[in-house]
Parts: C-alpha cells; structure tokens; sequence
C-alpha cells in the first residue's frame, strides 16, 4: 500500500497598489501581461494565458504559433472579490481533464491597495497521478519536463532580463 | 535556503540533472549512475548528496553498495516548484499593477 501524501496548499499573499476592482482587471484580463513567460507547456513560444471571463469558462495558454493548450477552468467569476480557477495539468505537466486542482484568488480593500490571497489546494491529487506514474516503472515519469521547467527557470534566473 | 531554492540550486548543474535522469527507470548504484559518465565516482557521490539534501532522491545500503532512487516523495518538489512559482508570479503581477497605475498617473 503506497502512503498517502498530503501536502499542504500553497497560500500566498501580497498587497498591490490598486484598489480591488482595477487588481482583478489586471490579474485576469491582464494575465498576459505578467505571467511569466516561461512558464508555459506548449512547444511554441507563450503568447499569453487567456482567462475566459465568466464561471464555466476556459483558462488557457495561447502560443504565438495560434495554438492552444488547456490549462484548466475558471470555476467561479466573482469580480473584484474572488477568482477560482481549476488548475489541471499533472506533474508532467500536460493537461488532465481528470486531474481537479483549485487556486483560489481573493481580492480584499486594504487601505488603498489590494490584498491578493491565493491558494493553490489539493496538490495531492497530482500526488495520486505521480504515484500512479511511479507504480509503473517502465513507464514515463514527470521529470524531464519538470526538469525542464526548472531548468527554465534557472535560465531565466540568471539573466534574459535584457 | 528554502525547500524550493534547495532543489533550484540542485538543478541548477548538469551533471546532476544527468544523474537523476538516470535513476528514472529504477533505483541505480552509484557505480552504475557514474558508468560512463565524464565525472569521477566521488565526483557523482557529491552530486549525489546534493541531490538527497534537496529532498530528490534518497538511498539506503544494499550490502556494500549504496543505492539511489528518485525520492518517492517527490511531490514536495512538485509543491516546492508550485510554491516558486506563485511567488514569482505574484510579484510579477504586483509589478504590472504598480506600472499601470504609473501609466495612468503620467500627463497624456
């Protein structure tokens, strides 16, 4: 019997300069214009992530190539108090109509900024995928792409700024 | 150094990216991980305690040999990496916020 393992979700806060309506604007419509870039599981560069506006709708990555990749849904569309996206890529990093994760975002006044509160919850149904994965050893683990991704990232650690 | 900058810093190499590709299909030796690898076995052995120290892989003692494997609890790397990731990510929006907002405050 393979334990169960239970991460913890992962919460952040931060406070922006705006109140919360024009903090929801940018955080959604605006996705494109702070997502890094980087992050992206398409072969073609990243456009943009594209939130669709509207509980039910679609959250995606749109490349430069025109493709699409899905990326998850947007569960519930609570403007300018709270977002609930379904994040569904597995730990390879592919998209997994079966795969259920939630990021909760919520905007509250504070001041005259925002606080931005997100938690990413029930990691450990990825867990349950790469269990999964691992109980078949001939099979395809998730590292190369995560790999990949941290490899990525230390790229763009190291400089690209320019 | 947080769980996530340890695995960066673990990642950041080569060479030890090449040693935990190698363990992907089942638990190795490191004389079997350093089989025609360009690097020394203690070289590797180092490499290897890098990696054990990120929360990567973990080994035990199989009689005089040490045996490696991708640590089955990997999925801390995967949340470590979610954690990473959020943090950049919400900086960055924070920033984009603060430049529309500078855009918005400049004389047109």
């Amino acid at each position: 019997m393979t334990a169960q393992i239970r991460p913890a979700p992962v919460r952040k806060s931060i406070v922006v300069n705006a109140a919360p309506e024009r903090a929801f604007h940018i955080f959604t419509s605006g996705i494109g214009r702070w997502w890094p870039k980087t992050h992206k599981i398409g072969k073609a560069d990243l456009d943009r992530p594209v939130i669709e506006p509207h509980g039910g709708g679609r959250w995606y990555e749109l490349d430069v190539d025109g493709s699409e990749c899905e990326i998850g849904k947007v569960a519930a569309w609570e403007p300018p108090s709270r977002l609930l996206l379904i994040w569904q890529l597995t730990p390879e990093f592919t998209f997994d109509p079966g795969l259920v994760t939630e990021v909760e975002v919520t905007f509250t006044a504070d001041g005259a900024g925002t606080r931005v509160d997100l938690e990413h919850r029930y990691i450990e149904r990825m867990g349950e995928k790469a269990d999964a994965m691992r109980e078949s050893v001939s099979g395809p683990g998730g590292w190369p792409a995560l790999l990949q991704l941290y490899a990525d990232e230390t790229k763009s650690e190291k400089g690209d700024v320019a | 150094m947080t769980n996530a900058a340890r695995v960066f810093d673990a990642l950041h190499d080569t060479t030890r990216r090449t040693v935990l590709e190698r363990l992907r299909d089942g638990p190795k030796s490191v004389g079997e991980i350093a089989n025609d690898l360009p690097v020394s076995r203690p070289a590797v052995s180092q490499h290897l305690k890098v990696l054990k120290d990120a929360g990567l892989v973990n080994d035990r003692s199989e009689g005089t040999r040490r045996i490696y494997q991708i640590d089955p609890k990997g999925l801390g790397a995967m949340r470590a990496w979610l954690d990473q990731f959020w943090d950049s990510a919400l900086t960055a929006f924070a920033a984009e916020v603060e430049r529309d907002r500078k855009n918005e405050e400049e004389p047109k």
